[in-house]
């Protein structure tokens, strides 16, 4: 990964800033917290790759949001690999890390956050997981980038952007903590670029 | 890589990934339900040609653990034992739809023919052959499970690399194998693995237990136990069965007496205090308590030999998700 180093130049057209989407996640924690009234009870977890750091910012806001909420007791992730329904389909994939908060899930309320939520599969599987791991009170949803083009009926809980995208184009959430700079990026519109399978 | 016959066969890389892919299974199996639905709708036969416990339960459990179907054919009692030919067992389990054998044999090589000869599936649907052990030849996973076990001790917690040692080599760390090493395929798969993975092995036996040609193995030879654990301070010490069944002429063949053996090469009391103090103390099972490991030796907070078996579960659910999960038109099962 180019840690640290300029971003290499992207065909694409970049539909959120870094300001942009600090403001989405503020929103996002604050409707979170209005939601579940009061963040004492929720459980962040990000699902690999991107959806860790954005659970990371989540909780920082949280706990700025609500001085109850401790980040450490109250951040995971969860690594959905093993439960998805189309290993068969692709090469092997490599398993990541589960890690919950040391109390568990149990009761809780769960935000599952991503980074872009597209046919739903990812958080159909994640569902199955969380079933495996304990019994939430509620399992939320929140993603940075809504891009429509449902196979499950899944909706997401707390949206940073709508964006409305044809099946054939990519789009690509950049974050500080991984590639260096926060932009979301939008590519192959003429279809060159078959996109990420997700 | 669609089969996994010899730890010869596995790079660096290849082991590394196997290694980290069971430290996730491991994790898992810390939860209260372990079961995951990965390789549901698969099928893998346990085809035993040779008495095994440990090591039949292991791939049973992983491969139910990872919600596959498990078919148990051992020889006994089977059609083999009315004389049907490794060919003939070959095409039948072919027809019955198994996606993976286990197959472990007492001929070494067994699991190479069955993978090679194309009696086992076709070029649409391949069917991964893993070798459960295979003559005097090659225990694969066992070698993996023993890397795994010494890399979370010696790596992951001692080592200060935390997480158990994913993405981690086993460089600069010090192996001795002792024991019966000439009818031990555990032996020859660790050589090789450990060897890959950047450890230094050394083999200690009495001339009579080792091969002919072990000189041209990746590893040093002793014949002195204590002067190599006092002397090279080995960071592991794994004690290999005293195969009596494999001693054609009885035990008298090999070794003047049991308990000469036991004095000269057994891990006894004395020898355990004779180790570093990180040293950690493994075998593959099953003891012979008192011949080639004390009782003391066996039950003291050294011993890692219980958390083997669990881990040997771990390994073999990573070994049958890299073989297993993948398309199988995708060229991309890179184990």
């Amino acid at each position: 990964m180019n840690f640290g180093l300029p971003a290499e130049p992207e065909l694409g057209t970049t539909v959120l800033g870094p300001d942009d989407i600090q403001r989405a996640l503020t929103r996002i924690a604050h409707e979170i917290v209005e939601r579940a009234k009061g963040a004492a009870d929720v459980v962040l977890l990000g699902v690999p790759t991107r959806g860790v750091p954005l659970a990371q910012r989540l909780a920082q806001r949280l706990a700025a949001i609500d001085a109850g909420f401790d980040p450490a007791a109250a951040l995971g992730e969860l690594d959905v690999t093993m439960y998805r329904d189309d290993l068969h389909r692709n090469p092997t994939r490599t398993i990541g890390v589960t890690r919950l908060p040391a109390s568990g899930i149990d009761g809780r309320v769960v935000v599952l956050v991503d980074d872009v939520l597209f046919s739903g599969r990812t958080i159909r599987a994640a569902l199955d997981a969380i079933s495996d791991l304990g019994r939430p009170r509620a399992v939320r949803l929140a993603c940075l980038v809504d891009r429509g083009h449902r196979e499950l009926p899944i909706r997401p809980d707390f949206v940073g952007k709508n964006l409305p995208t044809s099946a054939a184009e990519h789009v690509q959430v950049r974050l500080a903590e991984i590639d260096g700079e926060d932009a979301v990026v939008i590519s192959g519109r003429g279809g060159v670029d078959a996109g990420e399978e997700r | 890589m669609r089969h996994l016959l010899s730890a010869a066969d596995l790079s660096r890389e290849d082991a590394i990934r196997l290694l980290d892919t069971a430290a996730q299974m491991a994790a898992t199996q810390s939860r209260e339900i372990k079961k995951l639905p990965t390789l549901r709708g698969r099928t893998v036969v346990n085809l035993f040609f040779e008495d095994s416990t440990r090591t039949r339960i292991s791939f049973e459990t992983a491969a139910k653990r990872l919600s596959a179907d498990v078919i148990n054919f051992s020889a006994k009692g089977s059609s083999v034992s009315k004389g049907e030919s490794l060919k003939d067992t070959a095409l039948t389990l072919h027809s019955m739809g198994a996606d993976a054998v286990v197959v472990r044999h007492w001929a070494s090589g067994a699991p190479y023919q069955l993978a090679h000869s194309g009696w086992l599936g076709t070029v649409d649907s391949p069917v991964a052959v893993l070798n459960a052990g295979d003559g005097t030849h090659q225990h694969p996973t066992q070698a993996l499970l023993d890397a795994f076990t010494i890399r979370r001790h010696l790596v992951g917690r001692a080592g200060g690399a935390g997480r158990d040692g994913v993405g981690k080599d086993l460089t600069g760390l010090k192996v001795a194998i002792v024991g019966d090493v000439l009818h031990s395929r555990v032996a020859r798969s660790n050589v090789n693995l450990l060897h890959t993975l950047g450890a230094e092995v050394t083999l200690v036996a009495p001339p009579t237990l080792l091969p002919v040609g072990v000189e041209s193995w990746t590893c040093a030879t002793s014949y002195d136990l204590d002067a190599t654990l006092t002397g090279w301070c080995p960071d592991a010490v794994m004690m290999l069965r005293v195969q009596r069944e494999r001693m054609s002429g009885g035990s008298g063949a090999f070794l003047p007496s049991p308990q000469e053996y036991s004095r000269r090469y057994g891990l006894d009391k004395r020898r355990l205090g004779a180790l570093p103090d990180h040293a950690i103390v493994m075998h593959p099972g099953p003891m012979n308590r008192g011949l080639e490991i004390s009782a003391q030796a066996a039950d003291s907070d050294r011993s890692v030999i219980v958390e083997q078996v669990a881990n040997g579960v771990a390994v073999r659910m990573a070994a049958l998700y890299l073989l297993l999960a993948g398309g199988s038109s995708a060229e991309g099962t890179s184990l």
